[in-house]
């Protein structure tokens, strides 16, 4: 560190270009930031997909119910470990806008089914028993600043109860989170019995399966020979790993997503071209200073050891600040305002981020340090 | 009057002496062109996406149709009518009436799975199910190729929207939901409003297929924008009925709003950034382009010109770069972006649109005004600089 007060008096040459480029970085990298949630989000999880698990619709489309004595019929297929269902509830909490989603389940099943759902275990055994109970998502129950015991009701869309009223009352009894950053924590989860003995009609329908297998490799033949149970009934049945059924829902959102993105990630690269253009201009202002330090005696490798520390100095404070600005922005939740469930800055990305600090500063510092040290000294002398 | 005449020279002059010389800061000048060029056309382009698709929805309604729906339903897709009810809407005040009774159309809508183009994987398309008096409610929708289906049968019509973006329901062909094989006899559009997303199918058929007894909607046509309120309130005081009724404009502009926010919201936070970004990129530029410059602005100063001519020269070659490079990225938003034809999902009624992007003139203009935001922000601090440089300081530097 005997050279710092060179490095540092370089930094300080152009004040304000150091300060502007490093803030041009920073906003580079909290762009990036946002480009990495955004495909994450975007993505809808499908990289958490359970690859032992098969989602069951009707064939028709997603919205038509399915009767539900499939269940034992299903459980009867070779391969097939666990069956449960699931059911849209589409209810209102207070306004439209505050969406997210409602699911009648088997309580037990399903939290076995999905073992990322992390549920406290006497929260667990208190909504098992209680028939009104909903277990609910970190996300939503802060969002909403639900607590364990607080009444929540909803205002149904379609599910109307017999007595033709449309608010049914849930208490809280548990509040669920992901095992692993990405899990959906938005769900609202409620008892299948109650939804089925209260609602005005559809009695005895479901809206879609979830199966367990044994055997993932053989998910496709597993699939066919569940379908092959229903076909030419009157509810015809489409099976498809859990992993296909979320990219057919990423991809039924387009190509919005892969246009926004595409234009972040040429708007990264841009700002990083332009900066790292201004960094090595500011190297090529001082050839002059630099053919001073090798006739003083600076070796050729001390020199591009000093001009590499200023460029790496400059892009990891830039850099560093850009990413932890981001990680902290992007943690205070979507910009959409609930639109996007899964909102996160992936670990892995974070990575890729910081290779990318170090290829900026690597980059816009040996271009020029070289291009310096090709020059004799003469020659750099006499070029003011 | 003399002096302002003088003092309108003197900005002349010195700016004339700024422009000539920006060839000679070319790197530096182009990258700052180049960085507000970028910001505009992002936040061009991403807007158009979100302009295009609340276009595609409010040009789909027209403020004299009313929908009733289901009280507590906030969609078609979650409403339920019984067929006594849809007669006592069509009976109610205010609805006009046509040659074959009142223009109100009772309908259907689900959703089935069809191929999109782009991916080959299935896709929520809305498939509604009417009567002929829809045709004569949904005025903007006129069949382009074909014919209408025949009452009765299980023939289709597909919008022109969906036959774009989705496979396997050209003119002609046959398609399979479930249990029934349907043929496409006509191709219609809809003055590309949302309704060209839709296939349409006769409602009482639907009804069979699809195991269902109700309807969901009822449309009917007014006999005056004005005459909503009076239908509005015979129905939802009517003992028999449960309903909610609502204008066609505004349940549109209700859909969009989800994607819309999640749009612009996204292209606001990005534009934002990359705004900051660009305005750190024009700073570098004009204090580099005053600095290079700080002795001919001294001996300016020192001939004696004022110091405001010499903050405006500046001001005036940042925003004229910043209205290049606006323009520029606009233009490129536009030639790139407008028109460009997709689909997505909508999340109320969980079906698919399908709508161009649309590169509107207030949106240009929105670009051109951020650029020279920019601009002005790249420019003012810079600009004040040179204003205080100190005459001597500056002649003495070489």
């Amino acid at each position: 560190m005997k050279y710092w007060h060179l490095v540092w008096s370089a930094m300080r040459r152009k004040r304000l270009r150091t300060i502007f480029t490093l803030l041009s970085i920073v906003i580079a990298f909290i762009l990036y930031g946002y480009l990495a949630a955004i495909d994450q989000a975007f993505g809808m999880g499908v990289e958490l997909a359970g690859a032992d698990r098969l989602i069951l619709m009707s064939k028709v489309s997603l919205i038509q119910p399915l009767p539900e004595s499939y269940q034992v019929q299903i459980a009867a297929v070779p391969h097939v470990l666990e069956v449960t269902h699931a059911s849209w509830f589409g209810g209102i909490y207070q306004d439209p806008k505050n969406f997210f989603g409602q699911f009648a389940v088997e309580p037990e099943a399903y939290l076995k089914i999905y073992p990322e759902l992390i549920v406290p275990e006497a929260q667990k055994k208190a909504w098992f028993e209680d028939r009104t109970g909903v277990l609910v998502g970190r996300a939503i129950a802060t969002r909403f600043g639900w607590k364990v015991g607080d009444r929540v009701p909803l205002q149904a869309t379609i599910w109307r109860k017999k007595d033709n009223s449309s608010t049914w009352e849930f208490t809280v009894d548990g509040i669920y989170d992901g095992n692993k950053q990405g899990v959906d924590t938005t769900q609202f989860l409620f008892h299948y019995k109650y939804f089925d003995e209260a609602r005005w009609r559809g009695a005895g329908m479901v809206g879609w399966y979830i199966i367990r297998i044994d055997a993932p490799d053989d998910a496709p033949k597993i699939a066919a020979s569940i379908d092959k149970l229903f076909e030419n009934s009157a509810f015809e049945s489409k099976t498809s790993t859990e992993k296909a059924f979320m990219q057919g829902f990423a991809k039924q959102v387009g190509n919005i997503g892969a246009i926004i993105e595409a234009v972040l990630t040429a708007v990264f690269f841009t700002i990083l071209l332009v900066v790292g253009n201004t960094m090595m201009q500011s190297v090529r202002e001082r050839t002059t200073e630099l053919a001073v330090l090798k006739t003083i005696g600076f070796t050729d490798g001390r020199v591009l050891g000093l001009v590499l520390a200023q460029s790496l100095l400059v892009a990891v404070v830039g850099g560093g600040i850009g990413l932890a600005l981001a990680w902290l922005m992007i943690r205070r939740g979507d910009p959409t305002n609930g639109a996007l469930p899964i909102f996160f800055f992936p670990p892995r990305d974070m990575v890729l981020g910081l290779a990318f600090v170090a290829g900026l500063g690597l980059i816009t510092g040996i271009i020029p340090a070289v291009q310096a040290m090709r020059l004799r000294v003469v020659d750099a002398l006499r070029r003011t | 009057m003399q002096r302002l005449s003088s003092w309108l020279n003197q900005v002349a002059a010195v700016t004339m002496l700024n422009l000539r010389t920006i060839s000679q800061r070319q790197g530096a000048s182009l990258s700052a062109l180049v960085g507000v060029a970028g910001v505009v056309t992002v936040f061009v382009a991403v807007l158009s996406i979100a302009e295009g698709f609340r276009l595609t929805m409010t040009t789909a309604g027209s403020p004299d149709t009313a929908i009733v729906m289901r009280g507590g339903s906030d969609s078609e897709m979650t409403s339920a009518l019984a067929i006594e009810d849809t007669k006592i809407i069509g009976d109610a005040p205010g609805v006009r009436r046509g040659a074959a009774g009142p223009l109100s159309s009772a309908e259907l809508f689900v959703i089935v799975d069809v191929l999109k183009r782009t991916t080959g994987t299935a896709a929520n398309v809305p498939l509604r199910g009417v009567d002929q008096s829809a045709f004569d409610v949904h005025e903007k929708v006129h069949i382009t190729a074909g014919r209408r289906f025949e009452p009765g049968t299980n023939e289709i019509v597909v919008g022109s929207g969906a036959l774009q973006e989705f496979s396997g329901i050209d003119l002609g062909s046959t398609v399979h939901w479930g249990p029934n094989a349907w043929t496409v006899v006509g191709i219609f559009s809809a003055g590309g409003s949302l309704s060209e997303s839709e296939i349409w199918a006769d409602a009482r058929i639907l009804q069979g297929a699809f195991r269902r007894t109700m309807y969901q909607a009822v449309y009917v046509k007014l006999t005056s924008p004005e005459n909503f309120k009076p239908f509005k309130d015979a129905l939802t005081t009517d003992p028999r009925l449960d309903v909610k009724v609502i204008r066609e404009t505004d349940y549109y502009a209700e859909q969009s709003q989800t994607l819309y926010k999640l749009i612009t919201g996204l292209g606001t936070l990005i534009a934002g950034l990359m705004g900051m970004g660009a305005v750190f990129g024009a700073l570098n530029t004009m204090y580099s382009a005053v600095s290079s410059r700080s002795r001919e602005i001294a001996t300016l100063r020192a001939l004696g010109f004022g110091g405001s001519p010499v903050v405006i020269s500046v001001l005036a070659e940042s925003l004229l770069l910043a209205l290049i490079g606006g323009g520029f990225g606009g233009a490129l938003a536009y030639f790139v972006f407008n028109g460009y034809h997709t689909a997505t999902l909508n999340w109320q009624t969980f079906s698919q649109v399908t709508f161009a992007f649309r590169v509107t003139p207030a949106l240009l203009v929105k670009g051109i005004s951020y650029a020279l935001l920019m601009g002005i922000i790249g420019g003012l601090l810079p600009a004040i600089r040179a204003a205080r440089l100190s005459v001597a300081a500056a002649l003495r530097d070489v």
